[in-house]
């Protein structure tokens, strides 16, 4: 069944949409917020804070991204609970990566980024530091440089005469390739036109240019400076690139040149312009497809064999780091060029885990071998799988309760402890329970114990009678009235009355009810209760 | 109406948590912290309008909201007086943060002098466009400041760089901690773009700053919103305390028939105006209605400042109105078709011409030489902002209808031109903050930025009206009030389940009260109100270094670790059956169990259970909303029981059974026991009025748990049914 136009528009009427570390309150308990996780614009990671406990949900992040918000990390910090859902390093270790026929540079990059652990993580105890040195470091170095690789293989094929299809993977890859390649072209000054081929092409980048709030400091410098956000705004206008929605727009066939530079749906290689582009390519070796890592290139170049163009594979960042590989690899086949950049990324959770110090992290069962559990002291290791209910741990036994009261000091029977009866009205309000002590004031007689504990000591409860001015006569265990142990107190003075005591128990008869309530009294004073 | 709903209460509600819409006020003070207190100094805006500057300490942290200067002094007047934060100079340590609404001068204007030249070094926040935008503000006015009045400078264009370094920019809702304690969170303000109103959040202390803000949507900007906060104060801007405006509409077609007029008749348009927030409103105002006209006439705007502006305004659509940021994708609105820059040497050039020139008071600058060169001709038309400060040209064009200027002693110019005076204002009127202040229900409100006697008309209104106490201080006064405290405690489940346990009542809802609802036809359907008022009870524990705890009556004593000792009351009485007719054959014959057969001889065989059905329908007659449940061997109300006593030498009967004579046709009968688990003896006096069973707890209802009988209860009950002695 195909979903409708209007049935997408109704869906996406029903979003309640946030900014990020904006507060919803769900149902008055549940408090939800979202938080920056660097990947592309508006990708989160989830907080949910209840009474019972605080979970972070952890997506694919990335520290530090060139278009995105930076992965908001801190803000993370002191939840009990992880979920840990970064499944990248799952994709990328199985990847396309079949030969590693690594020259000697690529042997030097892999010994720059191999990290060793040991070092500065004991900075402030908490990983910090590390975290600190993953940004600015190599990381968006390495992410640069494959940047620059592609763009370079664009300009010699384009400069070859070849042009070059670049399906749409990445909307942030996208925005900077565009950026880098532009820059290239200029700096080689070649006069080649990009198009971006697609139906929301207009509609994304006028929006990439109205969200400042959702970009990396870079850019959101650029509009303090007054500048567009992204290189594509002044492109557009100085017609070096070009929008169309379909290959078939009349604009597009009156525009078009080659080579050229073409950015086009879908990834895939099943649908969209780019079909009718490789079609039209595949059989030139002058031409360049640049594919993202995810993509079974195998599979997905099937249709259009012989493959002649040139086809490079790369993996761009999409979650955090895991592993300490880094394998730039080259293959060749079908005398088509496919370079394969396939990074493994363990090495930066585990400073991650320590620095938000989450008491469980819940991680999916393929990682077990991957993060051991054992470095870490701090949390507790649970491993979830597909389908099957994972129990958890209670963390807190009791809800925290705010109580909004004018406090009296209770009755203080005990050493250190002192008890109080409370009544009123509890709110939930924004995930916290507030209880509003009732406004009367506790009038004295409501404010007789109601249930009593402890064993009755008969002298002293005879002293408290007789302070009152009750007089009566002791009758030990008497056998007709039941159980042993028992005692009676005939009152005599100043009336009839008849106080039954057993172990846990005193039975006060009374027709006079002034009286009973004296021996109340007393009965309370000698034990304890409230 | 600007604020959209009770966020979270409606949402709340819809999702059928009754609780909720209970959530009232909180009194409270936790007597001895009575230090605890919210501290407003106010450094400026107070009792006037200009720089405004508020410093609020709430909780142990420090917070100046604006650090403005007013344009009407050029002596120390116009900054806040700093030394009142700190006489050493320390401001790092004085203030938590800086909080800025928004860019103009009167509330940015000192803030690269406080950082630059008394060297506050800490946080400050403000919104995205209010970061981007405030430098060009502050950078325009140096100029003006050292260009033109060539006055020796406050702060240079490098301090201004380096101040806005210091800013952390925020978006609107984001919720930030600006340290463990502290939580301040931005809402929009309408006002100018990216004006924002300040939430800040200390413990359980919170309060509202609002900047200038406006409560109805104008052609770029939305209206101010806010989610119900419980406020412990609201400091709030008066400019027009007294004023109620009406449409909008209405006055921007004054505007424009008058631009049109004038033009259609080859006549110029001045329009003197701020580089940013007006000039763009009324860019969109216009270059909409030319798109309408068949020949429209180009609108030029003088210097790069609104120009550059309105590349910003392109940038940070996403905080305008919700048209025009509908349609971002297909044009962006800050795109003007009609608009293009002015060129200087044309300011004489025949034909009709429409001019947009800072700046808006006609106090010097551009505008003051087009006005000279365009003022003489009475083809011509000079527009005024709503708002002019005294001394300069637009206030005099705003008083009287003068016809000559004196702009100093050798230079008149002659007025001639049409004066056409905008009336639409980006600030909210008294309506607007009546609304607000009564939407967000704070527990005390401060005025700032406004006219003294307007603001204290406001003030009345808002104590009478809404009587919640509000004052509006003077500069460099401060306002005491005292602020909210909560004790934590751990609760238990148990606990938390029996607060939340319904407690539904059904009242019948009485003919007259259909009537009132509107249901006069049908007195027939009965309306059943169903209230859900829950009363928490529970026990509070508190320890020895250990956190306040809070727990239901069962579990009090497993925790304690000790036994309940049960205190019960009983009393027994005898009980007189006076008219035998009264007891049914049928129910005799239900009897099964015979009395004691040897007590009389020509006793009828009445068996426990009869007896005590007997009373039970006595009973049930007498308190019909009481049920009582008739049981095998007693009766019961509640924690009260009744039942036969079995023992033939009670010990609790402390009545002596009168030997009642056989011939009044009484029988003695077996003693009623009856004692109560609940210990309560409420009566004192002789009488036990039937209805004390029905003694509020609450409002005026019955409350099972806490309505107690003592053992004279049953005694009474039986006194009242007929002669002093009890009997059925």
């Amino acid at each position: 069944m195909c979903l409708s136009v209007a049935d997408v528009k109704d869906c996406v009427q029903k979003i309640k949409t946030l900014k990020y570390a904006e507060e919803v309150c769900y149902n008055g308990t549940l408090i939800i917020k979202a938080f920056s996780s660097g990947l592309e614009i508006g990708t989160s990671n989830w907080t949910i804070n209840g009474p019972r406990r605080n979970i972070t949900c952890l997506s694919s992040s990335i520290f530090e991204s060139a278009h995105a918000m930076n992965f908001d990390y801190h803000s993370l910090q002191g939840n009990d609970l992880i979920l840990f859902s970064d499944f990248s390093s799952l994709h990328g270790t199985t990847g396309v990566c079949k030969d590693s026929d690594a020259s000697s540079n690529l042997h030097a990059c892999q010994a720059s980024t191999a990290y060793d652990c040991s070092s500065p993580r004991d900075d402030n105890g908490n990983g910090e530091g590390f975290i600190k040195s993953l940004f600015n470091s190599e990381e968006s170095l390495e992410e640069m440089e494959k940047l620059a690789f592609i763009c370079s293989c664009a300009i010699d094929s384009v400069k070859e005469g070849g042009s070059v299809l670049i399906p749409i993977g990445h909307l942030g890859i996208v925005l900077q390739l565009v950026e880098q390649i532009s820059l290239s072209l200029e700096s080689a000054n070649l006069k080649v036109p990009i198009f971006i081929i697609s139906t929301i092409a207009e509609d994304i980048l006028a929006f990439t240019n109205v969200v400042p709030e959702w970009l990396c400091e870079q850019r959101q410098q650029k509009l303090y400076s007054g500048e567009p956000l992204f290189a594509h705004v002044e492109l557009i206008k100085d017609k070096k690139l070009h929008l169309f929605p379909a290959v078939y727009s009349p604009n597009l066939l009156g525009m078009w040149q080659e080579p050229c530079i073409v950015f086009s749906p879908h990834w895939s290689l099943r649908l969209g312009p780019v079909v009718h582009l490789l079609r039209r390519w595949c059989g030139d070796q002058k031409c360049l497809l640049v594919l993202e890592q995810g993509v079974d290139a195998d599979l997905a170049l099937l249709p259009f064999k012989p493959m002649k163009m040139k086809v490079l594979q790369c993996s761009f960042r999409c979650g955090i780091k895991y592993g300490f590989l880094l394998h730039l690899s080259r293959h060749y086949f079908h005398c088509s060029t496919v370079l394969t950049f396939s990074v493994c990324r363990l090495q930066q959770v585990q400073p991650l885990l320590e620095m938000l110090k989450p008491k469980f992290v819940l991680l999916p069962e393929e990682l077990r071998l991957q993060i051991p559990s054992s470095n870490t002291h701090l949390s507790s290791f649970f491993y979830y799988t597909e389908n099957e209910t994972l129990r958890v741990p209670r963390l807190r036994d009791f809800f925290e309760a705010d109580l909004a009261f004018q406090f009296q000091p209770g009755r203080l029977k005990e050493e250190n402890k002192c008890l109080a009866r409370l009544k009123g009205e509890l709110f939930i309000e924004h995930g916290k329970h507030l209880f509003v002590l009732g406004k009367e004031p506790v009038d004295s007689s409501q404010s007789r114990p109601l249930l009593h504990w402890g064993s009755l000591d008969l002298n002293l409860l005879l002293k408290r009678l007789r302070e009152k001015g009750i007089n009566g006569s002791v009758e030990q265990s008497g056998s007709d009235i039941g159980p042993l142990n028992a005692c009676l107190i005939h009152v005599y003075e100043p009336n009839k009355a008849l106080i039954e005591i057993r172990a846990m128990s005193t039975i006060i008869s009374a027709a006079d009810e002034t009286l009973a309530s004296l021996i109340f009294e007393a009965v309370s004073s000698v034990l304890d209760g409230i | 109406m600007g604020l959209e709903g009770d966020t979270w209460q409606e949402k709340s509600l819809a999702a059928g948590n009754l609780l909720q819409t209970k959530a009232r006020k909180v009194q409270l003070q936790l007597g001895s912290h009575s230090a605890m207190e919210i501290e407003s100094l106010i450094l400026g805006a107070g009792q006037e309008v200009g720089k405004s500057c508020v410093v609020v300490s709430i909780g142990g942290k420090k917070i100046m909201f604006d650090c403005g200067m007013h344009m009407g002094y050029l002596d120390h007047r116009r900054y806040p007086d700093f030394s009142l934060i700190s006489k050493s100079g320390d401001f790092d340590k004085a203030l938590t943060c800086i909080i800025i609404t928004h860019f103009h001068l009167d509330h940015v204007g000192a803030l690269p002098y406080f950082t630059e030249v008394c060297g506050y070094r800490g946080p400050i926040y403000m919104t995205y466009p209010t970061k981007a935008l405030a430098p060009m503000m502050l950078e325009d006015y140096r100029k003006v400041m050292v260009e033109r009045r060539g006055e020796q400078e406050q702060f240079s264009s490098d301090h201004i760089v380096e101040c806005m370094k210091k800013v952390t920019a925020v978006d609107l809702k984001q919720t930030v901690q600006v340290d463990n304690d502290l939580q301040i969170r931005a809402y929009y303000a309408g006002h100018v773009l990216g004006a924002a109103m300040f939430y800040a959040k200390v413990g359980d202390s919170a309060m509202v700053y609002t900047g200038d803000y406006n409560m109805t949507p104008d052609r770029h900007l939305g209206a101010a919103q806010i989610d119900r906060l419980r406020l412990d104060l609201l400091i709030t801007e008066s400019t027009y305390a007294t004023t109620v405006r009406d449409s909008k509409y209405a006055r921007e077609r004054e505007f424009l028939k008058a631009v049109h007029k004038c033009v259609a008749g080859g006549g110029k348009v001045l329009i003197p105006t701020f580089a940013l927030g007006r000039a763009q409103e009324l860019c969109i105002l216009l270059d909409d209605y030319w798109e309408r006209m068949t020949r429209p006439v180009v609108i030029n705007i003088d210097g790069g400042l609104t120009i550059q502006a309105n590349m910003y305004y392109k940038m940070l659509i996403s905080w305008t109105s919700q048209k025009v940021k509908d349609t971002y994708a297909t044009r962006n609105a800050f795109d003007f078709k009609h608009v293009c820059s002015f060129d200087r040497s044309l300011i004489n050039a025949p034909g009709p011409c429409v001019l947009f020139a800072t700046p808006g008071m006609i106090s010097g600058g551009f505008s003051l030489e087009v006005f000279k060169q365009w003022a003489p001709s009475e083809m011509n038309l000079v527009t005024l902002p709503g708002y002019c400060v005294a001394g300069t040209i637009g206030h005099k064009l705003m008083s009287g209808k003068p016809t000559k200027i004196d702009l100093d002693k050798d230079t008149q110019i002659d007025v001639r031109c049409q004066i056409h005076q905008l009336s639409f204002s980006p600030h909210t009127d008294a309506k607007g903050i009546m609304d607000l202040v009564k939407f967000l229900s704070p527990k005390h409100v401060i005025l700032v930025h406004g006219e003294k006697p307007k603001m204290a008309s406001l003030k009345g209104r808002i104590q009478s009206e809404l009587g919640i106490p509000c004052y509006y201080p003077a500069n460099n006064d401060a306002v005491h009030i005292p602020s909210t405290q909560y004790v934590k405690a751990d609760a238990t489940d148990t606990f938390i389940r029996s607060c939340l346990n319904p407690n539904f009542e059904f009242l019948k809802s009485s003919g007259e009260s259909n009537s009132d609802l509107g249901f006069k036809d049908s007195n027939a359907v009965q309306l059943v109100q169903i209230r859900d008022e829950r009363v928490a009870q529970g026990i509070l524990i508190l320890e020895n270094r250990k956190k306040a705890k809070v727990v239901h009556q069962d579990e009090l004593l497993p925790m304690l670790g000790v036994e309940n000792h049960e205190v019960k009351s009983a009393y027994c009485c005898p009980v007189h059956i006076s008219n035998l007719e009264q007891i049914k054959p049928n129910e005799l014959s239900r009897s099964n169990l015979s009395l004691d057969p040897s007590s009389r001889k020509n006793a009828l065989p009445l068996s426990k259970c009869s007896w005590l059905h007997l009373l039970f329908e006595k009973l049930s007659n007498e308190l019909p909303g009481g049920d009582i449940q008739e049981l095998k061997n007693h009766l019961q109300l509640e924690s009260f029981h009744v039942s036969v006593c079995s023992n033939d030498n009670c010990p609790y009967k402390t009545l002596e059974v009168s030997d009642i004579k056989s011939d009044t046709g009484l029988y003695p009968d077996p003693c009623l026991h009856a004692y109560s688990e609940v210990l309560r003896f409420e009566s004192r006096g002789g009488n036990f009025p039937i209805n004390w069973l029905y003694v509020p707890i609450g409002r005026g209802v019955f409350k099972p748990s806490s309505a107690e009988f003592g053992p004279a209860w049953f005694g009474m009950k039986c006194k009242n049914l007929g002669s002093s002695s009890p009997r059925l």
